[in-house]
């Protein structure tokens, strides 16, 4: 069919026969995740998970009177984001994971031979549930630090505000939902590249979380920028600073924008060894 | 008619004890090939990252750039510095003295080394700041002491070789309100006395000094730490801000019995380095009955981060950072023990070849605990010794330790990495999904790393967690104790909320309780 179309030109567009095969593609990989009872188990957990983290820590931090308190509220109140990754993680190393283990992905790669636009479908999937979590967990954990922290002595009036037409917080909340959204296909890259689940999991959370420990131990200043500033976790966690910007290892947008870059550099070695493994 | 008899195996039915399954079990680790690669990986990569990347970049030096630090009678480093005004004490005898002010100034904002001006210095008495009276064996820093003091902010102390640290009168010294003190020799007991108004006496403490020999010193000393402010509250970067400080004492009533005759008191700067020098005024100033000493420094053990000293000092589990990416790497691997017989079926085989199933879980949970403790042993030992050359071959000073807390931190980590393997087998066994299983132990693993690096939360959050969750187990690497009367930032990596093997406890109290829960599905679920 779209031969056909190549041929004749301009009546039949190209375009038009290509996006309803990603169309295919996108639905199929949808109906598998939407059907996989765990899919939305693990968009709770998310969801419940980082706004939990975020509760509890903003409910034992403490300004008290008198002393100076040099927190930076914005970023205390998204810090479940940091645990809610994992939940994010999980999601997308299952999403291709799932597949090798049962051998599903023999089915899907017969269906579509194209395997590029399948991890693409997964990609954009992976997008679409991932999206929604955040948004929801971001919003929670801001109300959730907006009604705990003025009780802990975090107050409007020693300079503590909480609130969405604040510009650096607007910036780290729409961040943080993007930040999620980029852990996702970074660890769906990962585990297109690792296949097996447990090996997966182990290396997408190394990952996430080993960079932040390893820069705080390595002995060596200018390593230790380094790793904070290419780090995909510790770089594109600066989108949540909001004060002290003079000292943050990379601008926040600077930030995301590498953690961008690992993201479509999993994603790209990812599609490549799908492309030349057999499956 | 002919009967056929029945086909028997020529070789006798195999035993199916317990040791059986172990063995059985570890034929199923020994021949998958990447299982074997990944925990040798994980014993190696703790060495490799855990060695170079610690010191990288620090300056190299050849060993006398190591300072030469004092050690006291118990083998612990120590600070031994103050201003001393003594006289000798050939026996027994008895030393009695009234204090009546106590002042303190710092250089805030640690200054540079050199001579700061008068005027830069503020006014600030640091909580341990002491004058007193004290008996010591002689002016080699090290050496055995008692004293009775005051201090800025703990009251009357008797404190003794360094770490003995006994409460006496509370409050602040004053003219109003005076302190009376006393110490008694007896050979090499001494008792340490205090009074409100020269006459009623209170007993503090008797401590014997073996160290104690001949004739000692006996007199009036100032002595005052460093500031301390913390500046990273963090987990992993134990800094702060220090400053020489300086504490003025003003002492009257002396009376020393039992002392040479004719011998006057003499002033003298006892453990004197560069940096305690810079600070101006110390001395001591004799007018009739009244003494005014001013002196800088400490009579304290050493502790570990940045605290009471400007030595660059460490410990031996300095190099032990990066376990936790074995330990992740370990995680793995148990969980897969488990979860890929489940993937590939392998586990009915297995269950139909033993059907009494809490010993597969056993045989498991034994074969991969020893193979993590077998590698994980070496790894430690390396880390540590290896580690603590390195060290000092930076120039860095590594507080000693006896050999029993160098195998609490060599043995306790390798048994750290083993049970934390096993844990993984136990929550495998109950997820039976390696993805859940691998990510749940991670998390829990890793977010109090995370967690307690976040400025105003960690002290209270941060403790929390390495109390009541399975990263208590670190607390086996703790190599020095911790002391109330020493000001410092008493946090990981160097201290921890637990007692070393309480916290390995907390770890093991997880490990059996996945394990009991795992034994219960194991038997209740079909496989």
């Amino acid at each position: 069919m779209s031969q056909t179309a190549t041929v004749t030109g301009r009546n039949m567009p190209l375009p038009a026969a290509a996006t309803r095969a990603s169309l295919e593609v996108l639905r199929a990989e949808w109906t598998k995740v939407r059907t996989v009872p765990e899919t939305g188990w693990l968009v709770a957990a998310t969801v419940v998970l980082t706004v939990a983290v975020s509760t509890a820590v903003t409910a034992v931090a403490r300004c008290a009177p008198g002393s100076a308190c040099t927190a930076d509220t914005t970023k205390l109140s998204l810090i479940g984001v940091q645990a809610g990754q994992a939940v994010v993680a999980i999601l997308a190393v299952l999403a291709i994971t799932g597949e090798y283990s049962t051998g599903m992905i023999r089915t899907t790669f017969t269906a579509m031979p194209r395997r590029f636009a399948v991890l693409a479908a997964k990609a954009a999937v992976l997008t679409g549930l991932v999206l929604p979590a955040a948004l929801i967990s971001v919003a929670g954990c801001l109300l959730a630090g907006r009604e705990i922290l003025p009780g802990q002595g975090f107050t409007a009036a020693r300079g503590f505000a909480l609130s969405m037409a604040h510009g650096p917080t607007l910036r780290a909340a729409v961040g943080s939902v993007l930040y999620l959204v980029l852990i996702g296909l970074l660890a769906l890259g990962i585990s297109t590249v690792v296949r097996d689940s447990a090996a997966a999991t182990g290396t997408v959370l190394g990952v996430l979380y080993l960079a932040p420990i390893l820069a705080a131990f390595v002995g060596d200043p200018v390593w230790q920028r380094r790793i904070e500033r290419y780090g995909p976790t510790s770089a594109g966690l600066t989108i949540q600073d909001t004060t002290g910007m003079a000292h943050l290892p990379i601008s926040p947008w600077g930030g995301i924008a590498v953690l961008a870059l690992w993201a479509a550099a999993a994603l790209l070695a990812g599609g490549l060894v799908l492309r030349l493994r057999d499956a | 008619m002919t009967t056929i008899a029945p086909y028997r195996a020529p070789q006798q039915a195999g035993r199916d004890g317990f040791w059986q399954l172990v063995h059985a079990e570890w034929t199923k680790f020994r021949t998958m090939r990447g299982w074997v690669i990944a925990v040798i990986a994980a014993a190696v990569l703790i060495d490799v990252l855990g060695l170079f990347l610690v010191n990288a970049g620090t300056t190299q030096c050849g060993g006398p750039c190591i300072p030469a630090v004092p050690t006291g009678p118990g083998g612990e480093a120590v600070l031994d510095s103050f201003y001393f005004v003594r006289q000798p004490l050939p026996s027994n005898g008895s030393l009695t003295v009234r204090v009546t002010s106590l002042t303190g100034k710092y250089e805030p904002e640690g200054g540079p080394v050199g001579p700061p001006s008068a005027v830069g210095l503020t006014a600030r008495l640091m909580p341990w700041s002491k004058a007193g009276i004290i008996i010591k064996q002689s002016t080699r820093q090290g050496s055995a002491y008692a004293a009775m003091m005051v201090t800025g902010q703990h009251g009357v102390r008797m404190q003794y070789d360094y770490t003995g640290d006994v409460a006496g009168l509370p409050g602040h010294v004053s003219a109003a309100s005076p302190r009376w003190l006393r110490l008694t020799r007896s050979g090499a007991t001494i008792t340490g006395y205090d009074s409100a108004d020269g006459r009623n006496w209170t007993k503090v403490a008797v401590v014997r000094l073996p160290g104690l020999q001949g004739t000692v010193q006996a007199g009036l000393f100032a002595t005052s730490p460093y500031y301390f402010q913390s500046n990273f509250p963090s987990y992993a970067q134990s800094g702060g801000g220090t400053s020489p400080s300086r504490a003025t004492g003003t002492f009257d009533h002396v009376s020393l019995r039992g002392g040479r005759h004719g011998s006057t008191w003499a002033g003298q700067l006892v453990g004197a380095n560069p940096r305690l020098e810079s600070m101006p005024g110390l001395g001591f100033h004799h007018a009739g009955d009244s003494f005014t000493i001013a002196g800088s420094g400490d009579i304290a053990p050493i502790v570990g981060g940045a605290a009471n000293t400007n030595y660059d000092t460490g410990t031996i589990a300095d190099h032990l950072v990066a376990v936790i990416f074995g330990l992740i790497v370990l995680v793995v691997i148990g969980a897969m023990f488990v979860t890929a017989e489940y993937r590939r079926g392998m586990i009915r085989i297995t269950l139909a070849a033993s059907p009494r199933r809490g010993r597969v879980l056993a045989a498991k949970a034994v074969v991969i605990g020893l193979v993590c403790f077998a590698l994980g042993l070496p790894a430690t030992a390396l880390a540590v010794f290896a580690g603590s050359r390195i060290s000092r071959s930076h120039g860095v000073y590594v507080l000693p330790v006896s050999w029993a807390t160098d195998l609490q931190v060599i043995a306790g980590t390798a048994a750290l990495l083993a049970v934390a393997a096993v844990l993984a087998v136990a929550v495998g066994t109950i997820a039976r999904r390696s993805v859940v299983a691998v990510a749940a132990v991670i998390v829990v693993f890793v977010l109090p790393y995370i967690l307690g690096d976040t400025s105003v939360v960690s002290s209270g959050v941060s403790e929390w967690m390495f109390r009541v969750t399975p990263v208590a187990a670190f607390a086996v690497e703790q190599s020095v104790p911790q002391y109330h009367q020493v000001v410092g930032q008493y946090g990981p990596p160097e201290y921890f909320a637990l007692a070393p093997w309480a916290g390995l406890a907390v770890l093991c109290g997880y490990a059996a309780a996945a394990l009991a829960v795992a034994y219960w599905l194991l038997r209740r679920r079909d496989a």
